[in-house]
């Protein structure tokens, strides 16, 4: 018996996507539009005298219009994240891959990539022609222009993507560190990258959601399919074949590189009204072909994500922007001034908001307790900042020993605005 | 420099690294291509519930050069790098110098604004807001330790807070204290004054200095004993600035008033130390921090 040698790693196949026109090109069109007004202009407005939008990442102060977050608000993040996912979960269960196919970055920028080299190297024919054919003027000048097209679109992408966390008004006279030139840099060759050249290997090879997503998929599950039934339908035309960007042919089921972009429909249902047959051959559909949305997967998922984002906005709505910490000073227990036990504490004020407060402060817990801090206890907007704070009880009035006793931090223009913290009070024998 | 003491540990780490690097390498190459029998793989040869195959699908071959490139990364990583043993790398790098660097970086974005502090007045700086609320964050940092985040001090530690000082309360002698700190030494006295009984009776004149309750006999045997006191502490035990010796007329105890503690005092002296600042902050800090230092007494 002869032996022969396999190889383990294959040379990529390039795919020469023809451009599909329909319904669903131009929803996937005005996806991108939407999605990249806001990621391109986003950073570009302004909010009471300062970007609306910006993740200042050395002030560690993160501004989303009215709000601004700390370090310690890192729990809505993850409630973001949480949510992110179970949206991606219920939408995956109910419409299949309908994110990849419309709205993820890697569409959208492949999208934006692909109209770019159509505009300079023409349509797939001519492609495909132009990279069979011998290096000439004509070859290096389109090439060469394309690149550069990528490449200007790609640098803009990584300096706005900069521009969310360097101010970008600052940042447009390009007075940028040696990390910003590299984020931009890093950020550029991504876009350049992944949407010029990587594309469909990206999400064969890369996306994990595109691999565990087949996990939220059953038989009602909305999917891109080929109407066996009609099968005497198809002219074997290969439309659906050219427009497909990761290559595959739907005629043979549904495949882990379909992205549910729908361009094989455009492509089918164009054919179809030419040779007058219904359109449909290709469509979106289901495995069961009924319709049935409403199933316990997704009405668990529903039920995740919804509580997830009533919980969600339920937090964010008391969130209150002022944080204290009431921290006892370890060097003594406690001391007798004029009749009185007194406490010295560490009294940690975080101001998140953007207004400055100026607060009482009011201490609870044992008989004739007082608080003293410090000045008028005036505090700029979005600031921390660490005062004195005394605590005094007269002599007599606690047993020796600790006891727990409430501060409260109250702003005296605003009485919602207060935070009531635990400490403890020491009474030396 | 090696950390262990034996050179041996050295290669011991730089031959497994290097080992493991081209290890590596040998099974990527060794294993891109398979030679199998005709007819056979198109699967991998595993095979679940009977009948599910694995399909050898190839990896895209651009995959692969990123594992050859993470090699070429990881060797020259350690050429440059400290990583094979005790071997520093070709850049030099090391946490210290990074460190210092990180030092460097701060002083030029902070160092102007405390230079512009240090060329006024520390009563001028104790007027602005902005260099108060600088001397406020390393008060809390440097100094609320020992003497209290309110600053009126501990047992053993001076309130900071009251126009009492140990070794004057002006801005300058409070930039001096900071920058070079201070010793305050009593000697243990016992021997100058006597016996158990005379210690005792120098408690209670000692507690009368400052109106605090005394026995009124003991008071006036004490008065006598008080002459061992007298060249630190002055005549009427109202101190003396210039050597750090209290002032014991005040109502102002930095150990405590009560007869036992006067007599450990006298018993066993007490040694007391401020540490230097100037090294470890520098003067235009200690500038800041002398104002607010002294504001807090104002």
């Amino acid at each position: 018996m002869t032996e022969h040698v396999i190889k383990m790693y294959a040379k990529r196949e390039e795919i020469y996507p023809r451009e599909a026109k329909g319904r669903f090109a131009t929803l996937r069109w005005v996806c991108v539009w939407l999605t990249q007004l806001v990621f391109y202009g986003m950073p570009w407005l302004q909010w009471n005298g300062r970007q609306a939008i910006l993740f200042d990442i050395a002030s560690r102060k993160f501004y989303i219009f009215g709000l601004v977050m700390w370090p310690q608000d890192f729990i809505y993040l993850s409630a973001l994240l949480i949510i992110c996912a179970f949206g991606l979960f219920l939408v995956t269960a109910v419409w299949g891959r309908m994110w990849c196919g419309f709205a993820c970055p890697q569409t959208v920028y492949s999208e934006i990539f692909m109209w770019i080299e159509r505009k300079i190297e023409g349509p797939r024919s001519a492609r495909i022609r132009l990279d069979r054919q011998p290096w000439n003027a004509d070859k290096i000048a389109r090439k060469s222009a394309k690149h550069l097209v990528w490449g200007l679109v790609a640098l803009w992408t990584g300096f706005t993507f900069v521009g969310y966390f360097t101010p970008i008004m600052e940042a447009i006279h390009l007075r940028f560190g040696a990390w910003e030139w590299f984020w931009v840099g890093f950020y550029a060759l991504a876009t350049y990258g992944n949407a010029g050249w990587l594309r469909e290997q990206v999400c064969k090879y890369m996306c994990p959601y595109a691999r565990f997503q087949s996990s939220m998929f059953d038989k009602d599950t909305l999917i891109v399919a080929y109407d066996k039934s009609r099968s005497k339908d198809c002219i074997d035309c290969t439309v659906c074949v050219q427009v497909c960007p990761t290559g595959i042919d739907i005629r043979n089921g549904l495949q882990y590189e379909c992205i549910s972009c729908a361009a094989c429909i455009d492509g089918c249902d164009m054919v179809m009204d030419k040779v007058g047959t219904p359109r449909g051959l290709i469509r979106y559909t289901t495995d069961n072909a009924i319709g049935r949305i409403f199933r316990p997967r997704v009405l668990i998922y529903s039920v995740l994500f919804w509580t997830i984002v009533a919980g969600f906005i339920w937090a964010l709505s008391q969130r209150t922007p002022l944080r204290v910490d009431v921290i006892r000073d370890r060097g003594s227990m406690g001391r007798e001034v004029d009749g009185m036990i007194e406490n010295v504490y560490r009294l940690q004020v975080m101001n998140t908001a953007e207004r400055a407060h100026a607060f009482t402060l009011e201490a609870k817990g044992l008989p004739g307790i007082e608080a003293i801090g410090k000045g008028d206890m005036h505090f700029d907007g979005a600031t921390t900042r660490a005062v004195a704070l005394r605590l005094r009880v007269p002599v007599g009035a606690a047993a020796s020993g600790s006891h727990d006793v409430q501060v409260t931090l109250r702003a005296r223009d605003d009485a919602s605005l207060s935070v009531t913290e635990t400490a403890v009070f020491i009474v030396p024998r | 420099m090696a950390d262990f003491t034996s050179s041996f540990w050295n290669w011991f780490i730089a031959v497994i690294t290097i080992l493991s690097v081209v290890g590596c390498g040998i099974l990527l190459w060794s294993q891109s291509t398979h030679t199998v029998k005709e007819g056979q793989g198109l699967t991998t040869g595993h095979v679940w519930d009977g009948d599910l195959e694995e399909l050898n699908t190839p990896m895209p071959r651009w995959w692969m050069w990123l594992f050859y490139l993470t090699i070429v990364f990881g060797l020259a990583y350690l050429v440059l790098y400290p990583g094979l043993g005790s071997y520093a790398g070709t850049l030099g790098w090391a946490s210290t110098s990074a460190y210092k660097h990180e030092l460097k970086v701060a002083e030029a974005d902070y160092g102007p604004l405390f230079q512009k502090y240090a060329k006024q007045d520390i009563k001028a700086v104790a007027a602005d807001p902005q260099a108060m609320a600088i001397g406020e964050r390393l008060f809390m940092t440097y100094c609320a330790q020992c003497h209290g985040s309110d600053a009126r001090g501990n047992k053993g530690y001076p309130n900071l807070a009251d126009k009492d000082w140990l070794h004057g309360g002006t801005p300058e002698a409070i930039k001096t204290t900071i920058l070079n700190g201070r010793n305050g030494m009593m000697p243990p006295m016992v021997a100058a004054v006597g016996d158990e009984k005379d210690l005792d009776n120098l408690a209670h004149y000692v507690r009368s200095l400052s109106g605090l309750p005394s026995d009124p006999v003991k008071t006036v045997l004490g008065k006598p004993k008080f002459s061992a006191c007298m060249a630190c502490h002055s005549g009427g035990g109202t101190g003396n600035v210039a050597l750090g010796a209290p002032n014991l007329a005040d109502k102002i105890w930095l150990y405590g008033s009560s007869e036992e503690t006067i007599k450990e005092t006298v018993r066993k002296g007490r040694t007391n130390t401020m540490p230097a600042f100037h090294d470890f902050l520098g003067e235009p800090k200690v500038h800041v921090l002398s104002a607010y230092v002294w504001s807090l007494s104002q």
